[in-house]
């Protein structure tokens, strides 16, 4: 066999492990249901699930607690098919966190009550769409 | 009044280089195919179009300028770009927020490098311009703003606002023109954000200019003799990419919370992966210089380089990427756009590529083992498989977008753990590359058998086998996977930099940049190890409080809360948080916030205090953007003050929230990096109820939990603020507030005029205390004070060591000089050749 050929071999044996593991690596978006079947199955991957705080007849934000130490805080997420879920952060609340319009936890079940979220992407109102022009200083 | 000939202009120029793109492109086509007579005038036609090309995209950028320069908010992009707060180079970095002013800011470039090649080639003038006037029309539709019935071409940055926004106000007022703009994002107020875009978008360009060499020489049949003058330029362009690259990363450092440089973040590997196949294609066609090999996979890998630059931006500014990436990048339609600029190039380049490819010359004979062609050839395969592994994962979203445009459901997502998924291959890769350099190297520079290379390797071998020991004992590296990178990382320091002392000691200085550039490469693998191997988060609560969850215990608390003037303990540091400060023009450094009083005009501020030299009371001061905070937190070392920190936070209204960065003490064999993630709001106290005192003077009592000294009070004959009248008597009482070992006065007054009692309370926002006088008992000798609380001013606060990182930056300032030597030496061959009339 020709050196070529073994060099051909071997990228063609790291390209396929690089997409194996890739596939495998890869976490889903999921709701709240679905993530709950996949612990109980006895799967413990992170997944993404994608949904808006929990919002009262006021529009305010609700169920939003922050630990003693300010340094965790756990809120109300309904995901898009409707679920609420209480999920917990173990970070400091973010800046805009109330603000956002849509809000990714990437996380796991810990146990039914209490989704852990080990990353959360908030989407915020992009300027772009801001259409209320503020009229001070006519 | 409305200022419309500005954007009109902007607007005009915009149709006007797209239409001069055109003609230069058909132009320059024309001066290809002509005959020798024709030649001349078809070369100056040509020429001239691409000046007035030239022209047209710089006063479009110059338009843009103006309208966020002067303050013109208008229109939409000075709007929602910038503000009136903002200082001039700033402004410079308002210009490029927008995708429309990035796109201008690439376009630019492209003419500037345009100009140059014209004034620097002979033969290669016409098919390398024809592929920069079609890369300019993509580049500058993106810009255009037209819309046809239901086809929107580009997206325009001289819109003015009434048209871009539906707002009411614009029903009642159409010449309506807001005070001021929503301002520059904070993050983005960066020395460095006002230099990396540049850079990086010059990177960007330039990949522009092998690939143009490659389709000149592919359409004229130089299938080869395109190497020479792209060379230079693709070395030039790896730097420049390169240098923006660590310049994005020095940003982050410096700005982001995320505590580190790099995140594998979807935009920052949609550089990094373009800028992994340039430094691939170097390497090849140094070989095909050198020894007439490696030619095709110079041509792909060229090919290849600058498609992924368009590719890049498309999942980057088409919204495709969505909620997968930290950065927030609007849609503003133009992903089809994007599509078809990038689809259109690489149809091309394929096109060509596959016709000619049965003429372009091959080597026929294997490489041995034994020769450089094969060495480099590892190395290139090892930097294309390093690009695939981050690209793949990268593309999921563009991946899920597309089964979704044929009906399917994907819902596949990203990796949730990036920074280990990429590091788990990256790492292992680049110490395969680490090694392949300094083997590589001695290949090149002398032909080797086999037992020459034992002995040319043998003394770097023991060399960086006995430093590494010392490395490894001294900074206690003990996992054997940073044992390995050590090794690797200084055989290729130690092996490069012999070669370099021989290449010094032979000749010139110019054949260095290879070996400078892997001993950069050495450096920047042993910094990132050390650096994000063994960062060390030092604020780990240990505050002691237990919660409601066991599980919760489980979790480290990488932040800490720290209440104002309590000192908290943090492995080897006392902190104790001190309070906010602010930046004052004049003033080298951070004044209280507490002795400064907003007057209510942008960025200026009444003294309430003296304030060393500097300024009085009273005194009128400047501030340097007033919404930034500067928290400052003192560093203890038994009982002595070491330093101060002062991470800074920005309350935005007009970006909507709180942005923070951090704030590093620097040594030369560590960080230490602050930031903080959470803080006190006070504008708006809710006071808890009224807590009634009577004390006497000279008595002690407490406040909340403060000891606090009722030390007299005595009779004003004057109030600042106050006019006093006869008869009116106004008493002020004197309260010391002991909170650790701060000492503060709060002194309420109480005034009575005609039977009516006036007070005046004091607020101290950093104990969170009201405190006013309210009565005195004179028959007691007892004075009323009435307290309601709030909450001492805290932030949460998270401290990390980051070890050695100065030898990541240093690395990559080495590999950034290698880089430049090396384009020097290329850039001379080929002036020579063309010199002689060869090229």
């Amino acid at each position: 066999m020709k050196k070529g050929h073994i060099i051909g071999l071997g990228i063609i044996a790291i390209a396929i492990v690089i997409i194996m593991t890739s596939i495998g690596d890869a976490s889903s978006y999921e709701s709240f249901d679905t993530a709950w079947e996949m612990k109980e199955d006895g799967d413990d991957k992170a997944i993404h699930v994608v949904g808006q705080l929990k919002k009262d007849s006021a529009g305010q934000v609700t169920g939003l607690e922050v630990g003693e130490d300010k340094t965790s805080f756990t809120f109300l997420l309904v995901d898009n098919e409707g679920t609420e879920q209480k999920v917990y952060y173990n970070e400091p609340v973010p800046a805009d966190f109330q603000r956002s319009e849509q809000v990714v936890v990437i996380g796991s079940y810990r146990e039914k009550e209490i989704f852990v979220a080990d990353k959360i992407l908030m989407k915020c109102p992009s300027k772009y769409q801001e259409t209320d022009v503020q009229a001070a200083g006519m | 009044m409305i200022n419309t000939f500005v954007g009109n202009l902007g607007h005009l120029m915009t149709i006007v280089a797209f239409v001069s793109a055109l003609v230069t492109a058909y132009a320059y086509i024309q001066y290809f195919r002509a005959n020798e007579i024709e030649k001349a005038s078809w070369r100056r036609f040509s020429r001239i179009s691409f000046y007035i090309h030239t022209a047209s995209t710089v006063m479009i950028a110059f338009s843009l300028f103006e309208i966020i320069y002067n303050h013109r908010y208008e229109y939409f992009y000075a709007y929602s770009h910038s503000s009136k707060a903002l200082p001039v180079h700033y402004m410079i970095s308002s210009f490029w927020e927008g995708q429309e002013g990035a796109f201008i800011l690439w376009a630019f470039w492209n003419v500037i490098l345009g100009v140059i090649l014209i004034h620097t080639n002979k033969f290669w003038e016409a098919p390398v311009m024809v592929v920069f006037a079609l890369v300019q029309a993509f580049l500058i539709s993106m810009i255009m703003g037209v819309v046809i019935g239901d086809l929107k071409i580009g997206s325009s940055p001289f819109m003015l606002l009434r048209d871009a926004t539906q707002a009411p106000i614009f029903q009642m007022n159409p010449d309506f023109v807001p005070e001021d703009g929503t301002g520059l994002n904070p993050l983005l107020q960066n020395i460095w954000m006002v230099i990396h875009p540049p850079t990086l978008f010059l990177g960007y360009a330039s990949t522009l200019v092998p690939f143009a060499f490659l389709i000149g020489g592919l359409v004229t049949k130089r299938y080869s003799e395109w190497i020479r003058p792209a060379l230079p330029w693709a070395i030039f362009s790896a730097m420049i990419l390169g240098m923006g690259i660590i310049m994005g990363a020095y940003w982050a450092y410096v700005t982001l919370n995320f505590g580190g440089y790099w995140n594998w973040d979807p935009v920052e590997n949609a550089v990094y992966v373009p800028w992994l196949i340039l430094v691939a294609s170097i390497h090849t066609m140094i070989t095909f210089k050198k020894s007439a090999t490696a030619l095709k996979t110079s041509i792909v890998l060229v090919i290849l380089s600058f498609i992924l630059v368009l590719y890049a931006t498309f999942l980057v500014r088409s919204g495709v990427l969505g909620d997968a990436s930290v950065h927030s990048f609007t849609d503003l339609g133009l992903s089809g756009q994007l599509l078809i600029y990038m689809l259109f190039f690489m149809v091309i380049a394929i096109f060509l590529a596959a016709k000619a490819w049965k003429h372009i010359p091959t080597s026929e004979k294997e490489a041995s083992v034994y020769s450089r062609e094969f060495w480099i050839f590892l190395g290139a395969v090892t930097l294309g498989l390093m690009a695939f592994q981050v690209i793949l994962p990268t593309s999921i979203p563009a991946w899920n977008a597309l089964v979704e445009s044929f009906g399917g459901i994907s819902n596949m997502a990203p990796p949730a753990d990036q920074v280990e998924f990429y590091t788990k291959f990256q790492l292992w890769f680049a110490v395969a590359i680490a090694l392949l350099t300094s083997v590589g190297q001695f290949f090149w520079w002398q032909k080797i058998d086999k037992k020459a290379l034992k002995e040319a390797l043998v003394t770097p071998y023991i060399v960086s086998v006995l430093v590494s020991a010392a490395i490894i004992v001294l900074a206690k590296v003990y996992d054997w996977k940073y044992i390995i990178i050590v090794l690797a990382g200084t055989f290729t320091i130690v092996a490069n930099s012999v070669i370099l002392a021989k290449l010094l000691k032979k000749s010139t200085f110019k054949l260095a940049g290879g070996s400078l550039a892997h001993i950069g490469l050495g450096m920047i693998l042993i910094g990132i190890m050390f650096s994000s191997g063994y960062s060390d988060v030092i604020s780990i609560n240990m505050s002691g409080l237990t919660y409601s969850n066991s599980w919760e215990d489980e979790m480290n608390k990488e932040h800490v809360l720290l209440w104002i003037n309590k000192p908290t303990q943090m492995k080897d540091y006392t902190v104790v948080y001190r309070g906010r400060q602010k930046k004052v023009v004049g003033v080298p450094e951070y004044v209280p916030a507490k002795i400064l009083e907003s007057t209510g005009n942008v960025n200026e501020a009444i003294a309430l205090e003296d304030y060393k030299d500097y300024f009085k009371k009273g005194d009128v001061v400047n501030i340097v953007l007033e919404e930034n905070d500067y928290f400052k937190i003192d560093y203890y070392q038994n009982e002595t003050l070491k330093f101060s920190l002062s991470p800074m936070s920005q309350f935005n209204e007009g970006m909507g929230g709180l942005i923070s960065s951090p704030d590093s003490k620097i040594y030369l064999n560590r960080d230490l990096y602050t930031y903080v993630a959470a803080m006190n709001d006070y504008a708006d106290p809710d006071w808890k109820e009224d807590e009634n005192y009577e004390v006497a003077p000279g008595e002690q009592f407490h406040i909340a939990d403060f000891v606090t000294y009722f030390d007299g009070a005595e009779v004003l004959k004057e109030i600042d603020g106050y006019q006093l009248q006869e008869g009116d008597v106004a008493v002020k009482a004197k309260l010391r507030v002991l909170d650790y070992d701060v000492e503060k006065t709060l002194e309420p007054t109480f005034i009575i005029r005609n039977n009516q009692v006036g007070k005046l309370p004091v607020i101290d926002t950093e104990l969170g205390l009201k405190v006013s006088l309210e009565n005195i008992l004179p028959e007691q000798n007892k004075f009323v004070f009435k307290v309601n609380q709030y909450q001492k001013d805290y932030v949460v606060m998270k401290a990390i060591v980051k070890p050695y990182i100065n030898v990541l930056w240093v690395g990559t300032i080495i590999m950034l000089m290698g880089f430049t030597v090396a384009i020097f030496r290329r850039f001379d061959e080929f002036q020579k050749m063309r010199d002689k009339g060869l090229e």
